[in-house]
């Protein structure tokens, strides 16, 4: 158990951090203290990672008195898995997970069509499912304003209905840092205590308070293919089509999603400080770089939040 | 480097969509495939140039109407500082977005189109970032390009302006005259303007002073949760987290914890970084004090000198945001003040605002979505609280909607900035 024992803490020269460190306490307090049941979405990725650090530091010297929840897709890199059990072993906390696989064994989802049908969309009827079956009032995710545009439209409390659904164009006001988190029955809340920070921030972050992460996100050698100018990395659910080569290089991972979606970077970055370097040399934004299930449409998040996606 | 939050108002036609583009393109906040989708969208929707307004406006219905509906944050930084920036629509109609985004505003740009000078639309924005306590305002007389970058029509705008600011209780007002097309004066100087001797925005922004004054006011800590870890080694431990929402809290100092009035002395502050010997706002800590006593969420820790009022009855400024439903007077409402929630009761409507006229229109029956008005409400519980215009966050509330749960209303406490009670009516006291 570590939460007595975070090691590492921001300097005061970080006054930007800390001021942002500050209010996604303040929100995750508001919370926990105005929900009966919330849960904490973790991915395994460097975002939950930082939200799960910070609810420790909120909820200090007690235990975190909410489970975490993984949407397994049955198609997450084996490295996050490890790392997601490491995590809930050392502080000691309650897991729940979704299995889309068990959803799509058990008929309640139709398989997705062909060899490396991205599981992306699977994950919001099992989200949805698991919400309802753990009786969640509110669940809260490390999703950042500077994700997407669609994200930079998000509140912080964001509303879902009884379908889930997110309602872009009837959100309620969000003043000061007054959260209004009165629910009806059957709806619930997505509640987004990282929503202003950026990736920069995440990192400087994850450098200065010494957060571990799973491997991936640093320099490796990775067998890859190259598909759409994305570096996707071989697994059992990825192989190369016709015409794609496989070739081994030096990459990490700037997100961690599905592995039919998510796409590696070149890079030789192996410490925090590291990535920050190259982070800020870069001239592509995270998602833009790795995600291919954002390249769909023009409003593919939009319409992906609308139907109950993170 | 420290951490500034803006809000913009305005809409396409003045050049907002456009002045922020550049602020993030020329901070290099726009990456390379953001930049390649906004060019290839603007082939799509327009043709002759790249339209920034479809990097902010991120809603589908947005980029159709070619509108700003809702607030979008947006996040850039220069050596000296970081900025949260809040792009808030300019329309009437959502009024109430705008002060979503600008109610935790320290600077607001205002956005005036100068060929058309000071607009209904920008007296409106003005208004709401005096009614919400902005204290630094700057104002953007944009599209100087189009005005000949003519010296005179500038200052004629920073007249009006400046008389109307006064008239708005404002005084900390900079006026850039600037074309956020072109780049004049949004970064760089502008060589069109050699008459203007003042620095262009972005310099504004970095050197503007940020939260000034809030570690000079009382100490005011609203507890958000009691921690009681239930855990062998923490036996008997007991911490009060929250919030600092102004003032400087100490170890050794003596506070009182109302409205219930006992007191009481700080034997231990942990900030986020760790235990410390003092913290400031705004810093969410967990506190330990020397006493045992019962102290529950939505009681404030605050100084001896200079105490909140403790009051059950309120006057204050509201801003209506429920299209579904009016405020009339005898409406019960569930009331949330800083960690505080109780049920409200509306027991009069003093005034209502005339945007246009600043005055205060009597005999009110209702406020509808967007309408703003003093009223006076009657609460459950006590509230310890400021005035606004000294306290943001121990003077601010929302009311909610207990059938339908919605957010109706903000609430300012006391006098505003600029008085609008009706003549021969004396509502305040």
């Amino acid at each position: 158990m570590t939460s007595q024992t975070l090691s590492s803490h921001l300097r005061p020269e970080s006054k930007d951090l800390r001021d942002l460190e500050s209010e996604s306490l303040h929100i995750i307090r508001e919370l926990v203290a105005e929900f009966d049941r919330p849960g904490l979405l973790f991915s395994g990725g460097k975002d939950s990672a930082v939200l799960l650090h910070l609810a420790v530091k909120a909820m200090r010297p007690a235990y975190l008195p909410f489970p975490v929840v993984h949407i397994d897709t049955g198609h997450n890199f084996p490295e996050v898995l490890a790392f997601r059990d490491r995590v809930v072993e050392r502080l000691g906390v309650e897991l729940v997970v979704g299995s889309v696989d068990e959803a799509i064994a058990a008929g309640r989802i139709p398989a997705p069509f062909g060899a490396n049908g991205s599981r992306n969309r699977l994950q919001t009827p099992v989200l949805l499912e698991t919400i309802q079956n753990g009786k969640f009032t509110a669940v809260f995710g490390g999703a950042r304003r500077d994700e997407e545009r669609a994200r930079a439209k998000e509140r912080v409390y964001s509303l879902r209905n009884e379908f889930g659904q997110w309602d872009p164009q009837n959100q309620r006001p969000e003043v000061w840092s007054l959260y209004n988190g009165r629910i009806n029955i059957g709806q619930h809340m997505r509640v987004f205590p990282i929503s202003n920070w950026t990736e920069l921030d995440v990192w400087r972050y994850i450098a200065e308070e010494d957060i571990e992460l799973p491997e991936i996100y640093y320099a490796h050698q990775r067998e890859v293919f190259e598909r759409d100018g994305m570096l996707m990395a071989l697994s059992r659910v990825m192989q190369p089509a016709a015409g794609e080569t496989v070739v081994t290089r030096s990459v990490r991972f700037r997100t961690v999603g599905d592995m039919t979606s998510t796409a590696a970077v070149a890079s030789e970055a192996g410490t925090p400080e590291e990535v920050i370097a190259e982070t800020l040399t870069t001239h592509i934004s995270e998602r833009g770089a790795t995600r291919a299930d954002d390249r769909t449409a023009d409003a593919a998040m939009e319409d992906r939040k609308r139907e109950g996606y993170f | 480097m420290d951490l500034l939050r803006i809000a913009t108002a305005g809409s396409v036609d003045d050049g907002k969509s456009t002045l922020i583009g550049r602020l993030l393109f020329d901070s290099k906040a726009l990456s390379d495939d953001v930049m390649a989708a906004v060019e290839d969208a603007s082939r799509r929707h327009h043709g002759d140039y790249v339209n920034l307004a479809l990097v902010t406006d991120g809603l589908r219905a947005e980029r159709e109407q070619g509108i700003t509906i809702d607030v979008a944050y947006r996040y850039f930084s220069t050596p000296v500082r970081k900025f949260i920036l809040a792009d808030t629509p300019g329309h009437v109609q959502y009024t109430r977005n705008m002060v979503t985004g600008a109610s935790t505003a320290e600077v607001a740009l205002i956005m005036v189109d100068a060929r058309n000078g000071v607009v209904e639309q920008s007296r409106r924005h003005a208004v709401i970032a005096s009614l919400l306590g902005i204290d630094h305002i700057v104002v953007c007389v944009n599209k100087m390009d189009l005005a000949g970058y003519d010296q005179q029509v500038y200052e004629s705008i920073r007249a009006e302006f400046t008389a109307l600011m006064a008239r708005l209780g404002v005084h900390d007002v900079v006026f850039i005259p600037m074309s956020a097309l072109h780049g004049d004066n949004v970064v760089e100087p502008s060589a069109n303007m050699p008459w203007y001797h003042g620095e262009p925005l972005l310099h504004q922004l970095e050197w503007v002073p940020v939260r000034e004054g809030i570690d000079a006011l009382p100490l005011r800590l609203p507890v958000q949760y009691v921690a009681r870890p239930h855990r062998a080694e923490h036996h008997d431990y007991r911490g009060y987290a929250g919030s600092i929402a102004s003032g400087v809290l100490r170890i050794g100092q003596r506070v009182r914890i109302l409205p219930s009035g006992q007191e009481s002395v700080i034997t231990a502050i942990d900030a986020p970084w760790g235990p410390v010997e003092e913290a400031r706002s705004p810093d969410a800590v967990t506190v330990r004090i020397a006493d045992d006593l019962d102290i529950t969420r939505g009681e404030m820790l605050c100084g001896l000198g200079e105490p909140p009022q403790i009051v059950q009855t309120l006057e204050a400024v509201v801003c209506w945001m429920d299209e579904r439903s009016a405020l009339r007077q005898g409406d019960v409402y569930r009331i949330k003040h800083t960690t505080r929630s109780a049920k409200a009761m509306v027991t009069s409507i003093d005034a209502r605002l005339g945007i246009t006229s600043l005055t205060g229109e009597p005999d009110v029956e209702s406020l509808v979505l967007n309408e703003i008005g003093r009223v006076s409400l009657k609460v459950s519980a006590p509230l310890a609280c400021d005035d606004y215009t000294r306290n943001r966050i121990t003077g601010s509330f929302i009311l909610i909607n207990e059938a339908t749960n919605a957010t109706v209303a903000s609430g300012m406490i006391g006098e505003p900035r600029f008085s609008f009670n009706p003549l021969g009516n004396s509502a305040a006291h």
